[in-house]
């Protein structure tokens, strides 16, 4: 009996090709009923016509599962998705949600969703309605500020991207020229040209900044600042004087312990009213300086991670070669320490980037923001999940850059080889 | 010949545990001083108080005319005056080779970076891998990164070199190409403190020896006395077993 034998070498010429046509029948059978609604096994009773494509297709993959088969794909293929039953089972069934949900995905992004027109009336299939992204978009992007005045934010950004984007190409020797500019110049020049009130620029008050722009301008600033405020804070909290040490580590411990919506309303309600009378900070200002010092306790023990990896003789042939303090750690410890803790500070200042939204507990309002107050205008009642979906991509396409980013780096950095 | 260095009643403890009891030594420059004994005697210990990497808790440690203390406000220039070796290298491994030994050169003594390059690129011919000059060292072999060692400590032209069991974690095809450096330097008149057990080299080199068991100098002679006729039981039975 041919059919019982263990699949082997010897019987590879009849079961290799019976496999792979069970395989692709149990396929063909999903994909038919996934795209055409079609049920090719309907003359079966219909328990068996609804698992008749595991069922082949588990037959299919034990007729394959030939070790030392001699064909380098299909050992690959073996060893990968189909070492065992279990395997193949758990195979059969990813490839099988995943041409499921095709279909669904692609009719609601695109076969049935409206493109086309500037109302919600336009919308009539059954998909997504994008009109609502289109017409919405010039707020998401820029908040309430004025279009007229819009051209400021573009152009703030593209003299960013512009100096960004050179500085990759310029030699090593101009790329710190480039970096400070970057921290030190251009934070202001940027904050200038947006919020205006001279040079003949009109000044646009904070609130009605927001969306994506408001976004990047937050992300930015908080970032800019809470990675140097983590690394002292990092090294205070290692200090041997107990003073520093002490006063680092409860600032660690207040702000971790502080759920970030909290210590955001604190800034926006209660901390005025500690200041004296006559005196105002700007409530976008008081937003920033919670994010940045909320997130720079995160940043500080990421990188305290890091000073703990270094072994003690690093500390010490620093120390034998005359450096003090300031030295030793500016030269030998931080730059090793910062790189063994990239994806870490990765880590934090995505979940910073993904932190913004929140601000709308204070009236700011970002992207996220933004499309919440769209969904509720009564003439776009029904949107929620265009916006979240619109703002979920724009997001994620930001952070995976960030990510992307950050791989490179360490690509970069590494020494070891 | 001056006392370069000077030990008078040094005491440390761990803890409640002494490590260092009552040690008195004297060196004077350019002489070369091996210490030996068992592990745990203490001679680590002994020679990393001399740069302040560990603190004594009582007597006086006096290196090249300036007592260290609590109160010693210019630290960091001693240290750059005593170059150290360490059992592990502990070369800085973000950094070229080049770089290890132009650092401290440049950001400590303030050379110009052209001057401080040349000065590493002549302590690396002297200790034979200026060709490894630009290499990482994770890329080089244990011996070759402890040469480099030696070459950045020189690199701060130290009046003395402290040397903690320099070849304590090399394969022993390497330990010697690392003694050769240090019997050349030792040739070349540095003032030298060894922690080693390579005899050979102490015999080579040594103008006198230490022998420490229980953070106690238990003898101190001449290298060839210290061989030929060791006086207390306790350097016998030692040499006995290492020789």
């Amino acid at each position: 009996m041919n059919l019982i034998t263990k699949p082997s070498k010897e019987n590879i010429k009849t079961y290799l090709p019976i496999g792979i046509v069970l395989i692709f029948l149990s396929f063909l059978d999903v994909f038919i009923n996934a795209f055409f609604s079609l049920n090719l096994s309907g003359f079966f009773p219909s328990q068996v016509s609804y698992f008749l494509p595991l069922i082949l297709g588990y037959i299919g993959f034990y007729l394959i599962r030939i070790e030392f088969s001699g064909v380098r794909s299909l050992d690959i293929l073996n060893k990968n998705i189909n070492s065992n039953n279990f395997n193949a089972f758990l195979t059969l069934l990813t490839v099988f949600i995943i041409i499921k949900s095709i279909p669904p995905l692609l009719n609601w992004f695109f076969l049935e969703a409206n493109f086309v027109g500037d109302s919600k009336d336009d919308c009539t299939g059954n998909g997504a309605c994008w009109v609502f992204i289109k017409v919405w978009f010039n707020r998401f992007m820029y908040g309430l500020y004025p279009d007229a005045e819009q051209w400021r934010i573009n152009s703030a950004f593209l003299i960013l991207f512009t100096v960004v984007g050179v500085s990759f190409f310029v030699k090593e020797k101009l790329k710190k020229y480039f970096i400070l500019f970057l921290i030190f110049i251009y934070p202001f020049l940027g904050i200038e040209l947006i919020s205006g009130g001279s040079f003949g620029l009109k000044y646009v008050e904070t609130a009605a900044w927001g969306g994506l722009s408001l976004t990047f301008i937050i992300s930015a600033f908080a970032i800019l600042f809470c990675f140097p405020i983590g690394v002292f804070l990092a090294l205070g909290r290692r200090s041997s004087l107990p003073a520093i040490r002490y006063i680092s580590i409860g600032f660690i411990e207040l702000w971790r312990g502080v759920p970030l919506i909290t210590v955001l309303f604190m800034s926006a309600v209660m901390f005025p009213m500690f200041l004296p009378d006559g005196t105002f900070i700007d409530k976008l200002i008081r937003v920033l300086i919670a994010i940045t010092l909320f997130e720079a306790a995160y940043m500080a023990e990421v990188v305290r991670g890091g000073l703990q990896a270094l072994p003690k003789g690093q500390y010490e042939a620093a120390k034998s070669l005359g450096m003090g303090y300031w030295r030793m750690n500016a030269l030998i410890i931080l730059p090793q320490a910062l790189k063994l803790v990239i994806p870490g500070i990765a880590n934090t200042l995505l979940a910073l980037v993904k932190d913004t939204p929140l601000i709308f507990v204070v009236g700011l309002m970002e992207l996220a923001g933004m499309i919440g107050l769209a969904k509720t205008n009564p003439k776009w009642l029904g949107m929620a999940m265009e916006g979240y979906v619109f703002a979920g991509l724009v997001f994620w396409i930001i952070c995976y850059a960030m990510s992307r980013y950050s791989q490179n780096l360490e690509k970069k950095l590494s020494t070891e080889r | 010949m001056g006392k370069i260095i000077e030990l008078k009643k040094v005491n440390k403890w761990f803890d409640k545990f002494q490590v260092l009891k009552d040690i008195d030594l004297e060196v004077a420059a350019q002489e070369k001083i091996v210490i030996c004994g068992p592990s745990g005697s203490g001679k680590s210990t002994l020679i990393r108080c001399i740069n302040r990497l560990e603190e004594h808790q009582e007597g006086n440690i006096i290196v090249d005319g300036n007592e260290l203390s609590e109160s010693t406000k210019n630290i960091e220039k001693i240290r750059a005056e005593v170059g150290m070796v360490f059992q592990q290298f502990n070369l800085f491994p973000h950094l070229s080779i080049l770089d290890n030994c132009t650092l401290a050169p440049i950001w400590v003594k303030k050379l110009p970076k052209k001057e401080a390059e040349e000065l590493a690129m002549k302590n690396l011919t002297r200790v034979q891998i200026d060709d490894q000059a630009l290499k990482f060292p994770g890329q080089l072999s244990g011996g070759q990164q402890q040469r480099a060692a030696i070459a950045r400590a020189l690199c701060m032209e130290p009046k003395i070199m402290l040397f903690d069991e320099p070849t304590s974690a090399l394969d022993p095809e390497m330990i010697k190409e690392v003694l050769d450096v240090m019997v050349d330097l030792a040739k070349g008149g540095m003032t030298m403190i060894v922690v080693t057990h390579e005899m050979g080299f102490a015999k080579e080199v040594a103008d006198y020896m230490i022998f420490m068991d229980e953070g106690k100098i238990v003898e101190r002679a001449r290298t060839k006395e210290f061989f030929e006729n060791p006086k207390s039981d306790r350097t016998k039975l030692f040499l006995s077993q290492i020789l």
